[in-house]
């Protein structure tokens, strides 16, 4: 940056040179960075197909619309309706407890295993290789094998009796509710087990070199260096965890269809029914608006509250 | 952590906890070579008696090869539309000097919080009213939409790892940016762009939702949606649907074997959703 000095106001050559100097070395900084035109055309497609729909789904609560013709409006029917549905009360506090569920289950075994699989070893190797299994199917798959193998007539029930109890895990709520829970569990840890694993792998060796030095033993050092170490890990994974327990869908529809009754029946697949079972797609779609605002919400909540915005570094002072 | 006692209790956790994982795969290839009787007879855990290839030639005629290619078509498609529009959206939040450079950042990471669930309703109103219903561009467009916000995260994200005395050394050389661009960044960006490759092919590969909600006749089935229309059409035929399974993970397993670490980061962004 050219400081004019008082001096040079005096020669009009040194001022004149010095502005183009300036000029110049600005236009170089200008030179070759990218302008708004590049960002236009994901912007305007992103737009389109994913922030339009949004709004088009907050016109679509205040209608009535069964698929064919055209949407009619109905003012405030739609979410009056909704406010005294007993089942989409449910659905929220179902939506909330599926997601409890996961991060309850999944966090204490991917974090566990994650921590393992960071150690050295062919064999941790080879075992962390073949846990990656479930992350390369679809989840419409993991669903669809573990709906045949759940079956009472002829799966794992059926041959083992002394495990499964009465074998029909899909007709009373409790065990359904368990089923789709270990299915998350099934399918899930793996990616969080990744995620611990990586994150274990860059924790400085030299802080549980000196915990040896200072007498400390495994378990120790666990709870005093790696899980202190993985918290800015754990929020992250907590809020994956959360955002993909309020979305979960394919598994519902496929293992349960939101039954027994209406007690497996989430908020989104409560919406999927409304829209493609009962062709109401105005109630669906102010059901849809409530998952938004809820999950947004929940979102905004986690991460003021741990602090995520503020994300300290974990290796301070290290 | 040089010298320990290995861990037995961890082992034994870590190994029951891979017997918990591969169960469904042992049952899911032990079925699709045996016949419908001889599995349901005998149980999902015990060896077959005897071995056939009929699941596998029975799923064929089906369809599925059909169901193959329809999926490769979206695939293809949705990856093409993140590759071109991406790397220069990230480019310009990168290196762009104008506030909506910044604006279309916050943008995309609020577009990370949009869960596709609730966007199916209007998706089917818009589809429909643009007489999409029922097409490849039905699946493709809005699949393509919602792979954008993690994939300008991470490819962001890479750029931004290329220092800015190499990009100022290509002004110097008074480059414009579509010259900085192809001959800087692109060739820098390698790893990114082979991570957002993956993830899109992946989202795109593994999707139901919109398939199942735009889509209905098999001539633009996918693959998922040929699985789950296979299940409820037939029941609970295991070995067949089986065999539906391992087909489709046989591409997902090659590029495992092939590409894993461009694979592994590009789950990796699956976890970002």
């Amino acid at each position: 940056m050219a400081v004019v000095a008082h001096g040079d106001r005096r020669d009009p050559g040194e001022l004149s040179r010095r502005v183009v100097q300036r000029r110049r070395r600005s236009r170089v900084r200008k030179a070759g960075r990218p302008s708004i035109v590049w960002a236009v055309p994901a912007t305007v497609y992103f737009t389109l197909f994913a922030l339009l729909p949004l709004g088009v789904v907050v016109w679509l609560s205040f209608t009535s619309w069964s698929g064919v013709g055209a949407p009619a409006s109905v003012g405030l029917r739609n979410w009056t309706h909704l406010f005294s549905d007993p089942v989409m009360r449910e659905s929220i506090w179902l939506m909330l407890l599926l997601t409890a569920l996961g991060v309850v289950t999944q966090t204490p075994v991917s974090l566990l295993l994650g921590v393992w699989a960071a150690g050295k070893g062919r064999s941790r190797s080879v075992l962390t290789a073949l846990y990656f299994i479930p992350l390369l199917m679809s989840s419409a798959a993991v669903a669809i094998v573990w709906r045949a193998l759940l079956d009472p007539n002829f799966g794992l029930p059926h041959q083992l009796p002394w495990l499964f109890g009465s074998g029909d895990l899909f007709g009373n709520p409790a065990d359904a509710i368990g089923v789709l829970t270990f299915v998350g569990l099934w399918q899930w840890t793996p990616l969080y087990t990744l995620i611990y694993q990586g994150a274990t792998r860059a924790i400085p060796v030299s802080l549980y070199e000196a915990a040896s030095i200072d007498g400390a033993g495994p378990v120790r050092q666990f709870f005093t260096i790696t899980l202190p170490q993985l918290r800015n890990t754990m929020i992250t994974t907590m809020i994956l965890m959360v955002i993909g327990g309020m979305t979960t869908f394919e598994t519902i529809l496929i293992l349960t269809q939101g039954h027994p009754g209406n007690s497996t029946t989430t908020s989104a697949y409560y919406m999927y029914s409304q829209a493609f079972n009962s062709f109401d797609f105005g109630k669906a779609s102010a059901i849809a608006v409530v998952l938004v605002v809820v999950a947004t919400a929940i979102g905004i909540a986690i991460t003021k509250w741990s602090g995520y915005d503020k994300m300290t570094s974990t290796q301070e002072g290290v | 952590m040089t010298r320990r006692r290995p861990n037995w209790i961890a082992m034994a956790f870590a190994l029951a906890w891979l017997v918990i994982v591969l169960a469904p795969v042992y049952v899911l290839v032990l079925a699709a070579i045996q016949t419908q009787p001889n599995y349901n007879s005998q149980g999902p855990l015990s060896l077959p008696k005897a071995l056939t290839g009929s699941n596998f030639s029975a799923v064929i005629h089906a369809g599925f090869l059909h169901y193959f290619l329809n999926t490769l078509i979206v695939t293809v498609a949705v990856v093409a539309i993140v590759l071109v529009a991406v790397p220069p959206l990230s480019f310009s939040i990168v290196r762009g000097r104008s506030l909506l450079s910044r604006g279309a950042f916050r943008l995309f990471l609020l577009g990370l919080a949009v869960p596709a669930q609730a966007v199916i309703v209007p998706m089917f109103y818009l589809m429909t009213k643009l007489t999409l219903y029922d097409t490849f561009a039905a699946i493709i467009l809005p699949t393509a939409a919602f792979v954008f916000p993690v994939a300008t995260l991470i490819m962001s994200g890479n750029m931004r790892d290329i220092t800015s005395d190499l990009y100022e050394a290509m002004a110097l050389d008074g480059a414009s940016s579509w010259r900085t661009f192809r001959q800087l960044v692109l060739p820098l960006s390698r790893g990114g762009l082979a991570t957002i490759v993956v993830f899109a092919a992946l989202t795109a590969w593994n999707g139901f939702l919109f398939p199942l909600v735009l889509t209905q006749s098999s001539s633009v089935r996918v693959f998922t949606l040929g699985l789950f229309n296979f299940e409820t059409t037939y029941g609970i035929n295991v070995p067949e649907i089986s065999a539906a399974v391992i087909l489709s993970m046989v591409p997902i397993l090659l590029v495992y074997l092939f590409a894993r670490r461009s694979l592994v980061q590009g789950l990796m962004g699956v976890g970002g959703r």
